[in-house]
């Protein structure tokens, strides 16, 4: 049911911005994946202290699918913002852009959490690191944040701005929908994703008893 | 409260006397960051300013507290001693205060040389620049001790701390080479002290969970 409600706001771009300028129209698809990415981090970081906190074991795989969902977002954000870029300034990438910049930081940072988890045996002690690590993702989006910002206003005089700062309210609509699509998208990739995860671990459990 | 400082300053007095037995960590790291400037030297091509010299030299830092940090744990892995650490009857967060100090005081150590050595070779130091070094140590130190347990509790050890460490350093950088050449460096020593306090109490609260069995 998500699903379809995802899909259906989802395809409700196409006529909603066509009266707007070309290269604006992914601002649509742009700001929401960026907002979902952060969304799904920050999902990700709560589960961990979740994980943290009760010791339920459940709660890692909830962790570790919502940062997996908001890798891929990320890294959405990062082909999309560069297509942006290419289009609006003729780069297809500008270290000006701190949101971008941002986002490298942490696709960087969340590879590494991928890393860590991959070269770790599973057990309590991988599902404790993990979650720390985690939260400290969560940590380093506003720091990185404000290290982004204060180093583009000073190392790089030339700051470009949004054009999204003040829309008219038909635009605000859109966005908005677009940004709940986006939302509703990642929520039913994140069930299906954790669904699988699920059986796969349950599976591998079942055969370790026949073996 | 006197016990857990006393259990603190017992762990990072361990650190200390170990390397002055040993000798195994410090004198790489000094020659590291020394051969390092020398590299940099020649990689920079004559003719750009101070600017990138700057850049360069909180590269070094970095690349030589990955150095330091890699060795943090070894002891106590090569002894088996962390099980006995975490069975002894304090707050598990002074294990990682004890090697934080500990890691901090080495770092410090390779930063006396290191920064007469950028003196001489490049620049003449600034007061901004070696108040930045020494909040940066705080955090590289805080964070790197912590990174450095939950590497070393993986298959890939050495190999996975800088991946984890690398990411969280990128705001050491920026704020590090903003307060050497930006022209209001209060700004970013100011972030560079928001970042020590924000990570440092993070990983003082988080050590328990990675050192529990």
């Amino acid at each position: 049911m998500l699903l379809v409600g995802g899909y259906a706001l989802a395809f409700y771009w196409a006529p909603e911005d066509a009266d707007q300028g070309f290269s604006q129209k992914i601002f649509y698809l742009h700001v929401p994946i960026a907002l979902t990415a952060y969304a799904c981090f920050g999902w990700g970081a709560w589960k961990a202290l979740r994980l943290l906190w009760t010791g339920d074991r459940r709660y890692d795989l909830e962790s570790y699918t919502a940062v997996h969902m908001g890798v891929i977002f990320g890294l959405l954000t990062l082909v999309t913002g560069s297509i942006w870029a290419k289009i609006s300034w003729g780069e297809w990438w500008t270290w000006g852009e701190r949101q971008l910049v941002l986002f490298l930081i942490l696709f960087l940072f969340y590879s590494s959490y991928f890393m860590l988890r991959y070269s770790t045996e599973a057990g309590p002690r991988r599902e404790r690191n993990s979650a720390v690590y985690a939260l400290f993702g969560v940590v380093l989006i506003p720091v990185s944040f404000l290290a982004v910002r204060i180093a583009g206003t000073i190392l790089h005089p030339t700051v470009f701005t949004h054009e999204g700062a003040n829309l008219p309210w038909q635009m605000l609509v859109c966005f908005l929908i677009c940004l709940g699509g986006m939302l509703a998208l990642a929520a039913t990739l994140y069930r299906v994703e954790l669904a699988g995860k699920r059986a796969s671990v349950s599976l591998r459990e079942l055969r370790e008893l026949l073996a | 409260m006197t016990g857990y400082l006393a259990a603190v300053a017992a762990l990072a007095h361990k650190d200390l006397r170990l390397e002055l037995r040993a000798r195994d960590t410090l004198p790489a790291m000094l020659l590291f960051v020394l051969a390092t400037l020398v590299v940099f030297h020649f990689a920079l091509p004559a003719d750009v300013g101070d600017d990138p010299a700057y850049g360069l030299l909180w590269v070094a830092l970095v690349f030589t507290s990955l150095l330091g940090l890699a060795r943090a744990w070894v002891p106590e892995r090569e002894a088996g001693a962390l099980d006995g650490l975490v069975l002894a009857p304090t707050d598990r967060s002074a294990i990682w205060l004890g090697k934080t100090i500990g890691v901090a005081f080495f770092l410090v150590l390779a930063e006396v040389v290191a920064l007469p050595a950028f003196a001489l070779f490049f620049h003449p130091l600034s007061w901004e620049l070696v108040a930045a070094v020494a909040l940066a140590d705080v955090g590289i130190a805080a964070i790197g001790t912590l990174l450095a347990a939950i590497a070393a509790a993986s298959r890939a050890r050495e190999l996975l701390l800088p991946l984890l460490f690398l990411p969280l350093a990128i705001p050491v950088v920026i704020g590090g080479v903003g307060a050497s050449i930006a022209a209001n460096p209060g700004t970013f020593l100011a972030f560079l002290g928001l970042y020590d306090a924000v990570f440092a109490i993070l990983s003082w609260a988080s050590f328990e969970y990675v050192v529990t069995e």
